[in-house]
């Protein structure tokens, strides 16, 4: 298999789908002739076109209002936002319509649409350019949320929401562009949503992650496998429809769980994991359920403030550690 | 051009206008130094070669009107008063920074100075403008509020509301669109329907007009009649200023979609060598005290930089606090 980078997988993974079916288009601020802010549609432009790729006017609830429109009129329009934070000013075209539309027309439509979106903190963006927004999109219903960790992931996860009659919101982690795995070359590897993938097996604590955390959660557990305490790291790679199952069938196995989350702790879906975790398998449980997150602050910019806000490796071991030494 | 500067202006405003937009530059090219030594981090949009419009829009305003304006803003919150010291400060994310490091370059905010913010939304600050002016005015002050953007932020929806409102509830906002002719790399004519900024407000029955952003003078002349007029009639008004970023639209741009012919034709237009000249040619300032006012610039920027340095990291403790005031 060859390695790359989670940028030229996701890259890779338009251009399949948009070689694939010429109703794939896709748009948003500065990705066809700068070929992105984060160079993921390089390339695109020229191959397929002014009439497939678009530059657009920063107006983010119009780029995503007009990817409803165009879906349901038979399009699969892949939208870039910029960032995440600026799906805040799209809000509107998201919930109120996006979400909606299939449910309230009881299902006589398909929206089959993506909205790619950058995110995640600790590039010292300040307060509103650092935001982990995923559980604001998982909190809805109507929406598929995928939050790959892995080049590998991002290629087959992005692949099957293209392909997907459902809207999906893509959260891609700014800083996992520049890192490297092996992806597989096949342009059939889809990798279906709702289905964790257990990035490493354990016995002693199961630690629950995705995106940028997962490749945290991944790093904690060597370091604690030196210490002899063996982690289960379970990816959870979409957050719409969540796959509780694989997550409780571990916690359940290995009787203690972290759940690490990048966003703010209050309402964060750690939360909402812990609770799945409690309501299916409580009586297994050795030690409660342990929440490590992102700090209920908007994000400083001062970098030694910035750290502290943001889980870091050695707070997931510490973490592990807690559990570890606690017991019902 | 043909009018003479002194007839402005007295030759202290002169020089002052000179200084500042020489300080402007000299701090940005410090900032893009401390980036490149890894002292500034996170995004850094520079304002060099749109000085003109700052300092030219700035001497035009009361002490306590508003001011609020985007992510470009050191030079707008400096020319303001803004200690150089402190906003250098920022930049390195140290606890004497204008915002204790809590900000940094995008988030500016002095309200001793009327300087309401910097914001990394585009278009965030146009609603906060109407409320601005709505507060300004329901307390019958004589302030107006400034409000400062690209050529980006005008196809954001907050651009049209807030415009609507101003001149539906008739406040006193007036406007600058500072026009450099990109939103990162994408050409304003790619984004805008009706390229002519200043032309977009006829919809909301708002006055506009266009002036040189590279012509201090210019800016300053036509922002201190629209200032008047605006606090006079307390109803809104537009600046379209015609202006030219040197840099890459931050330091992680190399700006490869503008041709090198392109930027080179706008640099010969530099506001600050150009308004030099004409204080020669006019008898207002000798090469001698130009110089001084660089060297002078230049070592204010120097101890700004030495602060920032020196200047201990915010406390741990410090990340809690101001969420709630
Ligand atoms: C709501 C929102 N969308 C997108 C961005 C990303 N972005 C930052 S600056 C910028 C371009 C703005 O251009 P302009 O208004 O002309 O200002 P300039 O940078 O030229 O000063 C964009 C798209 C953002 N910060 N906020
Ligand atoms: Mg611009």
């Amino acid at each position: 298999m060859p390695e790359m980078t989670y940028r030229d997988a996701l890259n890779l993974a338009l251009k399949e789908e948009m070689r694939r079916d010429p109703m794939v288009v896709t748009w948003g601020e500065d990705v066809a002739l700068y070929e992105g802010s984060f160079k993921v549609t390089r390339g695109l432009l020229a191959e397929f076109g002014e009439k497939r790729v678009l530059d657009t006017p920063i107006s983010e609830n119009t780029i995503v209002g007009v990817a409803v429109g165009a879906a349901m009129a038979g399009l699969r329009p892949v939208a870039e936002l910029m960032t995440v934070n600026f799906a805040l000013l799209a809000m509107d075209q998201i919930i109120n319509h996006m979400s909606k539309i299939r449910y309230m027309f009881a299902g006589q439509t398909h929206l089959p649409m993506v909205i790619r979106a950058p995110g995640g903190g600790g590039s010292q963006l300040g307060a509103q350019h650092s935001q982990s927004l995923e559980t604001f999109f998982m909190h809805a219903p109507g929406i598929h949320v995928a939050v790959p960790a892995t080049p590998a992931d991002a290629k087959g996860l992005l692949k099957a929401a293209i392909r997907d009659e459902n809207p999906v919101m893509f959260l891609e982690h700014e800083l996992l562009y520049n890192s490297k795995g092996e992806v597989p070359e096949d342009p059939e590897f889809v990798i279906p949503f709702g289905k964790c993938d257990v990035k490493r097996e354990g016995k002693d604590v199961t630690i629950v992650a995705y995106s940028r955390m997962t490749v945290l959660a991944l790093q904690a557990a060597s370091e604690l496998e030196k210490e002899g305490i063996s982690c289960e790291v379970v990816d959870l790679r979409t957050l719409s429809p969540l796959d509780a199952d694989t997550f409780v069938v571990s916690a359940a196995k290995t009787g203690r769980a972290v759940v690490v989350e990048e966003c703010w702790r209050t309402c964060g879906l750690g939360a909402e994991i812990a609770s799945r975790i409690y309501e299916n398998c409580f009586d297994k449980l050795l030690a409660p359920v342990e929440r490590v997150s992102g700090l209920n602050v908007p994000m400083p910019y001062s970098r030694k403030l910035e750290k502290l806000c943001i889980p870091q490796v050695g707070t997931i071991v510490a973490a592990v550690k807690k559990v570890m030494n606690e017991k019902y | 051009m043909d009018t003479k500067l002194r007839s402005i202006l007295p030759d202290h405003e002169l020089i002052r206008l000179y200084e500042q937009m020489v300080l402007c530059r000299e701090f940005e090219e410090a900032c893009a130094e401390q980036y490149t030594k890894g002292n500034i981090t996170g995004f850094l949009h520079l304002y060099s070669g749109q000085e003109a419009v700052a300092a030219g829009a700035t001497h035009a305003l009361h002490g306590d009107d508003y001011v609020i304006s985007a992510y470009r803003e050191h030079p707008q919150a400096i020319v303001r008063g803004a200690d150089p010291r402190r906003v250098m400060a920022e930049l390195f994310g140290k606890a004497t920074g204008i915002c204790k490091g809590k900000g940094g370059s995008m988030h500016l905010f002095d309200p001793n100075l009327h300087f309401m913010g910097g914001y990394a939304i585009v278009g965030g600050q146009f609603p906060i403008a109407t409320g601005l002016a709505f507060a300004a005015r329901y307390r019958r002050e004589e302030r107006i509020v400034a409000c400062f953007f690209g050529d980006g932020a005008v196809n954001q929806g907050t651009f049209h509301e807030g415009l609507n409102w101003a001149r539906l509830w008739e406040l006193p906002v007036l406007y600058v669109c500072e026009n450099n002719f990109y939103g990162i790399g994408t050409e304003v004519h790619r984004s805008s329907a009706l390229a002519d900024i200043h032309k977009r407000t006829c919809g909301y029955d708002i006055p506009s007009e266009r002036v040189d952003g590279m012509d201090v003078m210019a800016v300053y002349q036509a922002v201190k009649h629209a200032a008047e007029w605006v606090r006079e009639h307390s109803r809104p008004y537009l600046i379209e200023a015609i202006t030219y970023r040197f840099r890459g639209h931050s330091m992680s741009d190399p700006g490869k979609y503008r041709a090198s012919a392109e930027v080179e034709l706008w640099k010969e237009r530099d506001p600050i060598p150009n308004f030099a000249k004409r204080l020669l040619g006019e008898g207002i300032a000798g090469q001698p005290l130009l110089d001084k006012v660089r060297e002078t610039a230049a070592a204010q920027v120097a101890e700004a930089v030495k602060f920032a340095e020196e200047s201990p990291w915010p406390d741990d403790d410090e990340v809690f606090n101001d969420v709630y005031v």
